[in-house]
Formats: C-alpha cells, sequence, structure tokens
C-alpha cells in the first residue's frame, strides 16, 4: 500500500535523491506526491538549481565563463 | 632562457594564491590547515613545471593538486575531523525541518518559483552569495556538504575520510542542502537584485 506522504517527507525523499539511490516504493511515492502536490513541483525545480549552481560554481574560474547543462536524472551517489 | 621562465612561473603560482585559499579555507574550516595545503599545492606545482603545458588552465591544474593535499590534511587529522563531523556532538540542534514544515507536513512557507535562472548562474554576484551561504554552515556540515560538492567524493568516500555512518551522512546532507536553499531563497532569488 502506497500511503501518500507529506510535503515534508517527499521534500526529504528529492533531497535524499541527491546524494544517494532511492528506494523502487519511495520513488514512486515521490512521483505520485509530485503529481498532486502544488507547492512541491516548485522545490524540485530549486534542487535542480541548486545542482546546476553547484556544479557551474565549481568550474567556475574568472576568466573562463562553463557551460551549463545538467538534467533533472539523478547523478551517481 | 631557463631561469627567467621560472620565474614567471613561480609569479604565477602565487597570484592565485588568494583563490586557492578561499576554497581550502571553506573545506578545511581550519585557517592553519587551509595555508598548509595551499602551501604544499604551491610547492608541489614548483616541482613539477613541466607537467602543465596550457597557460590557461595553470588554475585548474592548481584546484586539481589542492584537492588531493586537502584530502591528505583530512586524513592527518582524521581523530579531530571524526569527532567535529558527527551530527549529534558536532552541531547538535542544527535542524531547520522544524522550520521549514509546519507540524502537519506542509511548507510553513511555500517554496517559491526561482524562474529560470540562466542569468542568475551567469553573474559573479550569486556566486558570492552562494559561497557566503556555504561559509555560514557550521564547519562540521560545511567540511561534508563541501567534499560532496567541490572535491566531488562519493557518500561512501565521504564517511571513510570522515568516519560518519551512512545515516549521520545523509542527515547532515540533508540539513546542509534545506539550509542552502532558505539562504539562497532568502538572499537572492526572493530579492532579485537584478530587477526592479
Amino acid at each position: 500500500m502506497l500511503f501518500m506522504p507529506t510535503c515534508k517527507e517527499a521534500a526529504a525523499l528529492l533531497i535524499a535523491n541527491e546524494d544517494r539511490v532511492i528506494s523502487l516504493t519511495d520513488r514512486t511515492r515521490m512521483r505520485l506526491h509530485l503529481r498532486a502536490c502544488k507547492t512541491c513541483p516548485n522545490f524540485e525545480r530549486q534542487l535542480l538549481i541548486m545542482r546546476n549552481a553547484m556544479h557551474q560554481w565549481r568550474n567556475y574560474t574568472e576568466d573562463a565563463p562553463q557551460n551549463r547543462d545538467e538534467t533533472l536524472e539523478s547523478r551517481a551517489p | 632562457m631557463p631561469a627567467q621562465m621560472s620565474i614567471s612561473f613561480e609569479q604565477q603560482l602565487v597570484a592565485h594564491r588568494d583563490y586557492l585559499l578561499k576554497f581550502a579555507r571553506l573545506q578545511l574550516r581550519n585557517e592553519s590547515w587551509a595555508e598548509d595545503a595551499v602551501s604544499e599545492t604551491i610547492v608541489a606545482a614548483l616541482g613539477k613545471p613541466q607537467s602543465f603545458g596550457n597557460r590557461s588552465q595553470l588554475k585548474t591544474w592548481l584546484v586539481g593538486i589542492l584537492k588531493h593535499k586537502v584530502i591528505d590534511i583530512f586524513r592527518m587529522n582524521a581523530r579531530t575531523v571524526a569527532v567535529e563531523s558527527n551530527p549529534d556532538t558536532g552541531y547538535a540542534g542544527d535542524d531547520l525541518d522544524g522550520l521549514v514544515f509546519k507540524a502537519n507536513g506542509h511548507f510553513a512557507q511555500p517554496p517559491a518559483d526561482w524562474g529560470n535562472p540562466e542569468q542568475d548562474l551567469q553573474s559573479q554576484q550569486f556566486f558570492l552569495i552562494l559561497e557566503a551561504c556555504t561559509e555560514k554552515m557550521p564547519a562540521a556540515m560545511g567540511r561534508v556538504f563541501l567534499m560532496r560538492e567541490w572535491l566531488e567524493l562519493s557518500s561512501n568516500e565521504i564517511c571513510k575520510e570522515l568516519g560518519l555512518s551512512p545515516t549521520n551522512l545523509y542527515v547532515t546532507m540533508h540539513r546542509a542542502r534545506l539550509r542552502l536553499r532558505e539562504c539562497l531563497e532568502l538572499n537572492w532569488f526572493g530579492t532579485r537584485p537584478g530587477l526592479p
């Protein structure tokens, strides 16, 4: 039985997804919540922006602006 | 003239000192460790000027050496670092969940639409804010966060280097990412200095 997670739980899963592989059950619950929730898609998008920003920052040098290009897919843990 | 070349190489290295020190400080959170890491980076670079070919890539090359020196320093101070890294002892009570979420699990303040921040990510000011947000994290949290985001170590490697359990690592990363989000929303995306 897949109980609908709260925003807090969905957000925790979204964050965890940045650093480790989450279970298929958790991933499904997270997706279900995101489909039903009005606010959490913004949170997901913010995490993606942060991921791109950190990527950009890592490669940032004053003399060479880098290309930034990442997808919504999770990184390797 | 080899003598002239080596002098100019040395000057080039020293010119990058402050840049390297900024990253070393952010990652190590210890002034003397940071200075050691940068000195050792410059000494190592001086010892093998032939291994860097392209002048424009000098900074990248130096940062690569620095990352190895930083990990060496973490290993040399493993015991101190391990004690400070435990979220139960290192920064107990630093938990944003209670502020970000209401008791029923909803957001206290719904996450804002950050738009399509292509321009933000071109702005030097944005990265200054990002660095300030990272710097404001408690030392132990900042170390873990930057090991992931700057050193690009895997979760397993970070646990090994810091003597952390996977649970403690994920708790720390959870708090760090929530904090960074709050800080960026508060200091950049909420204010949008470029817009009227």
